[in-house]
This record gives structure tokens, sequence and C-alpha cells, in this order.
């Protein structure tokens, strides 16, 4: 099927793309449906593009991209609500906003993520329960102290 | 809106599961216990408000900006 996105203009796309995202986004509850693009060929960055409403997408980044200690925290409630059981299968993103005066104070939200299930097509935004998971994780800064502390204790491959 | 008045210790009941106590109250402060099962989430007002604003900026964010970010990560 065709639909109009805000980073590609008019695209094709399987229907298997859609992704249900329940209750909507926090703030924006109305809009349920989704398809998750990629947002370059070697980028670790995704779209979250509305299906309906071509101007409505968002910017997501897989936490552990930017940071090799990220781990979900967030309640059983939520992984049953999409129907995930083994925490191992689901797939987190983190929502971005990239300021337009400078993209490199790009900030990464690990406080709300959407966590999916990719065979089910279900996703939900939760609320982690670690309180170290904030609204604003710098990205480009948190990369690089992460991956400076990775190459120190070794435990790169 | 109901509005009920409690005092330290005392609690009211919502449906057949859900408690909220009131543990503490100093000055302009109360200090709430709140007893719920499992499936019913519990937080903060502010925390959703946060978020929602967050998602309002998150949503502006434009393509070009992204282009200039993956080179930063390509360069790794």
């Amino acid at each position: 099927m065709k639909i109009g996105t805000k980073a590609f203009g008019e695209i094709e796309i399987p229907e298997d793309y859609i992704i249900h995202i329940k209750e909507g986004l926090i703030g924006f509850e109305d809009i349920k449906e989704y398809v998750l693009l990629d947002a370059g060929k070697e980028s670790p960055f995704k779209w979250l593009q509305s299906l309906k409403e071509p101007d409505l997408a968002f910017v997501a980044i897989p936490p552990t991209a930017f940071r090799l200690d990220y781990k979900l925290a967030v309640e059983e409630r939520d992984l049953v609500a999409i129907g995930i059981e083994d925490p191992k299968e689901v797939t987190v993103l983190a929502i971005c906003v990239i300021p337009h005066d400078d993209p490199s104070k790009m900030t990464a939200n690990l406080q709300a993520p959407v966590i999916i299930n990719s065979e089910k097509k279900i996703g939900k935004q939760v609320i982690s329960t670690n309180q170290r998971h904030i609204l604003r994780h710098y990205i480009i800064e948190e990369m690089e102290t992460s991956f400076k502390k990775e190459a120190k204790e070794g435990g790169g491959q | 809106m109901l509005v009920l008045a409690r005092k330290r210790d005392q609690s009211i009941v919502i449906g057949d599961d859900v408690e909220v106590i009131i543990v503490d109250v100093h000055g302009d402060q109360v200090k709430l216990g709140i007893t719920a099962p499992r499936h019913i989430p519990v937080h903060r007002k502010e925390i959703y408000e946060e978020i929602q604003r967050e998602n309002i900026r998150a949503a502006q964010s434009k393509a070009e900006g992204l282009e200039k970010l993956d080179k930063m990560f390509k360069k790794r």
C-alpha cells in the first residue's frame, strides 16, 4: 500500500509493516497505527511514522545503539499488554528530539520507551521503572562515554 | 468531584481492590500509600504531562537534522 511519510514522501509499504500502538503515544492517543521505517541503510535511527498522517513521525533509536549497558526496566503488565512472554523478544525504541539549531544536542527519551512485539505488530509507550532512565539522554555524549567505558573494560569484541 | 476529609492513618477504598492510605501529613505535603493490583498503573500526574510535552517536541524533529547525526554515528 502507498502511504505519505514525513521523511521520504510517498512510499510503498507492505501491509504487514503496520504496527498497532496500544492507547497511542502519550499525548497522541487518537493515532494508533504506525509503520517503522529505517532512516537510512546504515543508520541506527528509525522513523515511527503515522500511517494516516504523513506529517506525524517520530525519530527513534534502539537504546543499545548509544548505551551499551542499557537494560529495559518495565512493569510485567506492560509486556503482557503487547503479548510478550520472554523479555528478550521485545523490540525497544527511545523517541528522540532533534533540536533545530543544534542536532548534536539530540536527546532520547528512556523514561518512556516504546516497546514492540515485532511478531504480533503491537506496541506501547510505557514508563520505565528505572529512575535513572530520564526524559532527555544526550545521545552523542552518552554514546562516547559508553563506548569508552566498554573499551576500557575490554568488554567489546 | 468527591471530596473527603481524612486524617493520618485513615484511608479510602476505591472499588474492590484499591486502597489509598494517608501515611503522613507535613505542612503542604501529603504522603500517600497506595495498594492496588499489579495491572493498575499508578503514576504521578506530572510524569505523564512531561512525557506528553516531550513527545510533542519529538514530533517537531526534522529529517535534515537526522542526516547530520548519521554522519557522526558513521565515524565510529
